[in-house]
């Protein structure tokens, strides 16, 4: 029989303070793993989706809605821009890389993305089966929509109107799955890719029918007729660290477009978030201090009770320092149990939030792990030690032979 | 054997005592004797190691208990003084089986299940080892708290007025274990007490 045995015997006793104690520590540190990991993981997301994009160039409005479309797919466009000034700027030598991009249209919720092979480069996107988009309604699909689709390379399914819902489907032409991507771990493995020539397809009025006959050509060739046709925005990659500061000013001035830049936009996103998550952050460690506060209220209030018991022990042979640290145990238990079952619950909640999120592209997953964790766990053990040590130096006081004669 | 020499206890309000000089052969039985406040507890206290003199000394088998250090004497009181006081004081969240092992493993001794069952059948609890505390009688409780002072095999049993709250049969059956088994481990045993009960159920008395 050791002292981790007695100390859990004695939490036992009183199962219902146990039982909440353990619960509010969880709480406390269920929320700040909750926050480290969800922070973490939008973090990331922010990070390898905006990677190697420089600048997004669109349709004037919210410059923070224009990169959230544009990037990582999670907000409406600002609008659409003339494809003739987009070219223009296309090819301007200050850009290294500029990919095009055209949506409108969703596939149960995942996005239709209208580019060309630029995109390919600059996302570096591989394939696990089948081939990428060369012709007109050929599309190559981002492996979260395989698996949650479970569109196969040859399937055909029509695309709906809008960026989310099925309520306007465009029957008049059905999209072919020409090949899945390996997962990628961004944004594109929630993306149904084609070319742009699909996106006008898609929408052109059916008198335009053999207009269009020839579009292909148009777009992917020299871009002859450009006057009548929209892009939604264009990614830059600049050529030089020159152009960061005349690119923009260039675009923004001299055009009817706008130019944002994804590094700022996030910043400003991360800061607006941060407020909340700061909020949230500190009403986690009020939860914590709590916590603490009611293992100490709960350890000290049952030394009344307990020092019959400590003084028996002693009696029994036990040293005063083996009793300190029955005591330090028993608030080390409840903590440590808060602990893990807080890391728990955070994982599980995340795992759950992800489950019921709308937007795919941004989704959360439990099945994270963070180095933090195992700081929130020695967090943990500590409140349990400061909540317990002034409990535990009672044992020092108990005088055994005055406890035991006047009795309980 | 143990030697009580010039042991003198102060209070903490002046009133001293001193105790007569006693020496106890090993498994001898005693029936220390004296009024309410007369010291009896005191002299106990002293003689378990629980309560350090202000003069004097106590020696078990050769052993002077106040010259250990604290940790020492701890270790000693628990392999060598069996004590049961005037109420049982049992560990309320550990079952009866579990009180037992308790003495055995407070006092860094293997525990012997089989021997703790044996005592707890001695006593009359056959059946009760899984009971917690709450669930027994009080007699009951005093019985087993005489077993669990009996577990590491003590020189020497204390029995603080042992029987003070038991009633008339209780009182005859704690008397004849404590006696019985105290005979039976070749443990020396001294019961303190003022209950009229008792005084004619031992030989050997000691008057304070």
């Amino acid at each position: 029989m050791n002292i981790f045995f007695i100390s859990t015997k004695n939490l036992l006793r009183n199962k219902m303070t146990t039982f909440l104690n353990v619960v509010l520590v969880s709480f406390g540190i269920g929320i700040l793993s909750i926050l480290f990991l969800a922070s973490t993981q939008i973090g990331n997301k922010l990070e390898s989706n905006a990677k190697d994009i420089d600048l997004v160039v669109g349709a004037k409005g919210s410059p923070l809605q224009l990169i959230l479309s544009s990037i990582y797919h999670i907000d409406f466009p600002t609008g659409n821009i003339p494809a003739k000034d987009a070219y223009a700027l296309m090819h301007n030598p200050l850009v290294k890389r500029a990919v095009p991009l055209a949506l409108g249209d969703n596939y149960r919720g995942y996005r239709i993305v209208g580019s060309d092979t630029t995109f390919i480069g600059l996302y570096g996107l591989k394939l696990a089966s089948g081939d990428f988009w060369s012709k007109d309604l050929e599309v190559t699909i981002g492996s979260a929509v395989a698996l949650e689709t479970g569109l196969k390379v040859g399937d055909h399914f029509f695309g709906a109107h809008g960026l989310s819902g099925n309520a306007d489907i465009h029957k008049q032409h059905a999209y072919i799955v020409k090949g899945i991507l390996v997962p990628q771990g961004n944004v594109t493995d929630n993306l149904i890719l084609t070319n742009i020539g699909s996106v006008y397809k898609i929408h052109e009025q059916p008198d335009e029918d053999v207009a269009h006959a020839h579009h292909d050509e148009n777009i992917q060739g020299g871009q002859k007729e450009l006057n009548d046709k929209e892009l939604t925005s264009i990614l830059i990659q600049y050529r030089s660290p020159m152009s960061i500061i005349i690119f923009p000013r260039l675009v923004n001035q001299s055009t009817g477009m706008q130019a944002a830049s994804p590094a700022m936009e996030s910043a400003r996103l991360f800061s607006l978030i941060g407020v909340g998550l700061d909020t949230l952050k500190w009403f986690a460690f009020l939860i914590m201090a709590i916590s603490a506060l009611s293992v100490f209220i709960s350890l000290y209030n049952s030394m009344k009770e307990k020092k019959y018991d400590l003084a028996i022990m002693r009696c029994l042979g036990a040293s005063k320092t083996k009793l300190f640290f029955l005591v330090i145990l028993e608030g080390l238990i409840i903590t440590t149990l808060g602990a893990v079952l807080g890391l728990l619950i955070g994982h599980l909640a995340l795992e759950l939030i992800g489950a019921y999120q709308e937007s795919s592209q941004a989704r959360l997953t439990g099945i994270y792990f963070l180095p933090e964790e195992f700081y929130l766990l020695l967090s943990g053990l500590g409140i349990g030690i400061v909540a317990s040590i002034i409990p535990a130096l009672q044992v020092y006081k108990v005088d055994i032979s005055t406890t035991l004669t006047k009795g309980n | 054997m143990i030697k009580i020499a010039s042991l003198a206890h102060a209070y903490p309000k002046g009133q001293r005592i001193n105790f007569p000089d006693w020496e106890i052969e090993t498994a001898e039985q005693w029936l220390l004797l004296g009024a309410s406040g007369s010291g009896k507890s005191t002299l106990l206290n002293h003689m378990a190691g629980l309560l350090r003199p202000s003069e004097g000394s106590v020696e078990i088998n050769g052993t002077d208990l106040y010259s250990l250090s604290a940790r020492k004497l701890d270790g000693f009181r628990g392999k060598n003084i069996g004590i049961v006081f005037q109420r049982p004081h049992l560990v309320r969240s550990l079952r009866v089986i579990e009180n037992l092992e308790l003495a055995a493993s407070m006092a860094g001794n293997q525990i012997d299940r089989g021997r703790n069952m044996q005592l707890l059948d001695n006593m009359g609890l056959s059946g009760k080892e899984m009971a917690y505390p709450d669930e027994l009688s009080q007699g009951q409780m005093q019985r087993v708290s005489v077993a669990r002072a009996l577990v590491n095999r003590p020189d020497l049993l204390i029995a603080d007025e042992p029987t003070s709250s038991l009633d008339d049969i209780s009182t005859q059956q704690v008397i004849e274990l404590l006696t019985f088994q105290a005979k039976d481990n070749g443990a020396t045993l001294i019961i303190a007490t003022h209950d009229t009960r008792v005084k004619n159920l031992m030989d050997k008395t000691y008057q304070i």
